[in-house]
């Protein structure tokens, strides 16, 4: 453990899964905001935007990552000059924060869709029969009940997030996954402690996590 | 009651379910008032000529007036529609997360924009007169089917409703429950509500009733008042129909 002990060293685990936190906040936020919209859009009945979000589904969910945030860095930088920060790092944070968002909302849309369907159709039917507009019906009635069968895949694709978030390790960012590299290359006889003490930060983090969702979709599936 | 006023009028009203014609040059005038009740075999359409009223299901073609006005084809004007005719389920609907008193408000509350401490004490009265008052805290799952319905009911009144539409509302329901939720019909009935009954309940038909329409295959193959139908059916669907369900 003496690698650790060394102030420059910590502070490089610190800041990695720091920025592991933040990509995933921020990811997160994103994915979730974008996943609701595509979620309404693939159950209205406007043909031209099912179509939209069954597309974005089909294409997102099916490229590797990896991919995906290449692209945001060598397409959407490189090429076309998206700059989303003057700072060079930050700037290739908020590209990976991009590209978890743009990938990871495919699976909240799809997440919150199974949800809506495990609602009975006589519930949507209710809420137009008295006058709800689409928007109404969906806010009030449908997400509400989705919302119980939505929690639990939901924690699971916030863990997924908080894994994938080392990928933006790959286009610049002193995230975790490029501190243990490093750590490792210079304390060469050390590699299974390192090993273990960015692993377990994740599991630190994440089994509470996904304990925390289960027993959100416990408490919402009692009230009804 | 009938006022001679026309409420709700279909004119050749055509439907089809892939190639399956589901409507067939329907043309049915139910007055300010009036009280319809539809019956006839399984799978004839009733259904849908009773969603088509509101537009939960749209028509291939024809036309469907209500209160002198065709019915909006979507959005805004269609929502506002569907907020003046009330419709009762099979199934009840009501909404699962709200409890009893919720489900009531919901519709003036959030459709009509009305204050809730005003919608409240309708609500309440609403629900005293379909004698569910006291549940009112309740969620739905808590009553029972005779229950729920009755809450349905006062649901679809509290939109203030011109005309209520009733899908079979007693087909799902233990017999011993029918019969408080007929009462509640029939209550409607006398105090002048238009209805539009989809129902087997043939004493409801014969009490209630101002007008029964039989259907079969799509098509409406006669009306009349219920003493005449039922007394001197003249279809030989009709009549095939009745010895079925009155002999046992
Ligand atoms: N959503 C639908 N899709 C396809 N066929 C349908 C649908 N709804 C009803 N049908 C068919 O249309 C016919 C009339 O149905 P319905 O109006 O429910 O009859 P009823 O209420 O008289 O039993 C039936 O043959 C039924 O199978
Ligand atoms: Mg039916």
């Amino acid at each position: 453990m003496d690698v650790f002990s060394d102030p420059a060293n910590f502070d490089e685990y610190t800041t990695g899964f720091l920025w592991i936190l933040k990509l995933t906040a921020a990811g997160g936020f994103a994915a979730f905001v974008l996943g609701v919209v595509l979620a309404a859009m693939r159950v209205s009945p406007v043909p031209v935007l099912r179509g939209f979000g069954a597309a974005w589904v089909n294409l997102f969910r099916n490229t590797p990552l990896t991919l995906i945030i290449f692209f945001c860095y060598f397409g959407l930088y490189t090429n076309l000059g998206l700059v989303l920060s003057d700072e060079l790092e930050l700037n290739n944070f908020w590209l990976g924060v991009v590209g978890l968002a743009v990938y990871t909302a495919a699976f909240v849309c799809e997440a919150i869709r199974s949800g809506i369907n495990t609602v009975d159709a006589g519930q949507a039917e209710a809420a137009r029969a008295i006058g709800m507009t689409f928007f109404q019906n969906l806010r009030i009635v449908i997400l509400p009940q989705a919302g119980r069968a939505v929690v639990a895949p939901l924690g699971s694709i916030l863990i997924a997030l908080c894994k994938n978030a080392t990928i933006v390790g790959t286009i610049g960012l002193a995230e975790s996954s490029n501190a243990m590299k490093n750590l490792i290359n210079f304390n060469g006889d050390q590699v299974i402690p390192i090993f273990l003490v960015f692993a377990g930060t994740f599991a630190v983090v994440l089994i509470p996590t996904g304990y925390g969702f289960g027993w959100l979709a416990n408490r919402l599936a009692v009230k009804r | 009651m009938t006022t001679g006023e026309p409420l709700i009028v279909l004119d050749k009203v055509n439907k089809y379910f892939g190639p399956l014609h589901v409507l067939q040059d329907v043309d049915l005038t139910v007055d300010r008032g009036e009280v319809v009740v539809v019956i006839g075999p399984s799978g004839s359409g009733k259904s849908t000529l009773c969603r088509a009223i509101n537009r939960l299901e749209p028509i291939n073609s024809g036309t469907i007036t209500f209160d002198g006005r065709e019915l909006p084809a979507e959005g805004k004007a269609l929502a506002k529609l569907r907020s003046e005719v009330g419709m009762v389920f099979q199934s009840f609907n009501l909404f699962a997360h709200k409890t009893i008193l919720e489900n009531v408000m919901l519709g003036p509350v959030k459709v009509r924009k009305e204050k809730a401490s005003v919608v409240r004490e309708r609500a309440m009265k609403l629900l005293d007169r379909v004698g569910i008052g006291n549940q009112a805290d309740k969620y739905p799952a808590q009553l029972s089917g005779g229950q729920q319905q009755r809450v349905a009911i006062a649901r679809a009144l509290a939109m203030e409703p011109k005309a209520l539409l009733f899908d079979e509302p007693t087909s799902a329901l233990d017999p011993e429950m029918v019969g408080e939720v007929l009462d509640v019909m029939t209550s409607l009935a006398r105090e002048g509500m238009t209805m539009v009954v989809v129902t087997h309940e043939m004493g409801f038909a014969r009490h209630a009733a101002n007008r029964v329409v039989f259907m079969a295959d799509g098509q409406l193959v006669e009306q009349d008042t219920p003493d005449a139908f039922f007394g001197n059916p003249k279809s030989d669907r009709a009549k095939d129909f009745l010895s079925k369900i009155l002999t046992h």
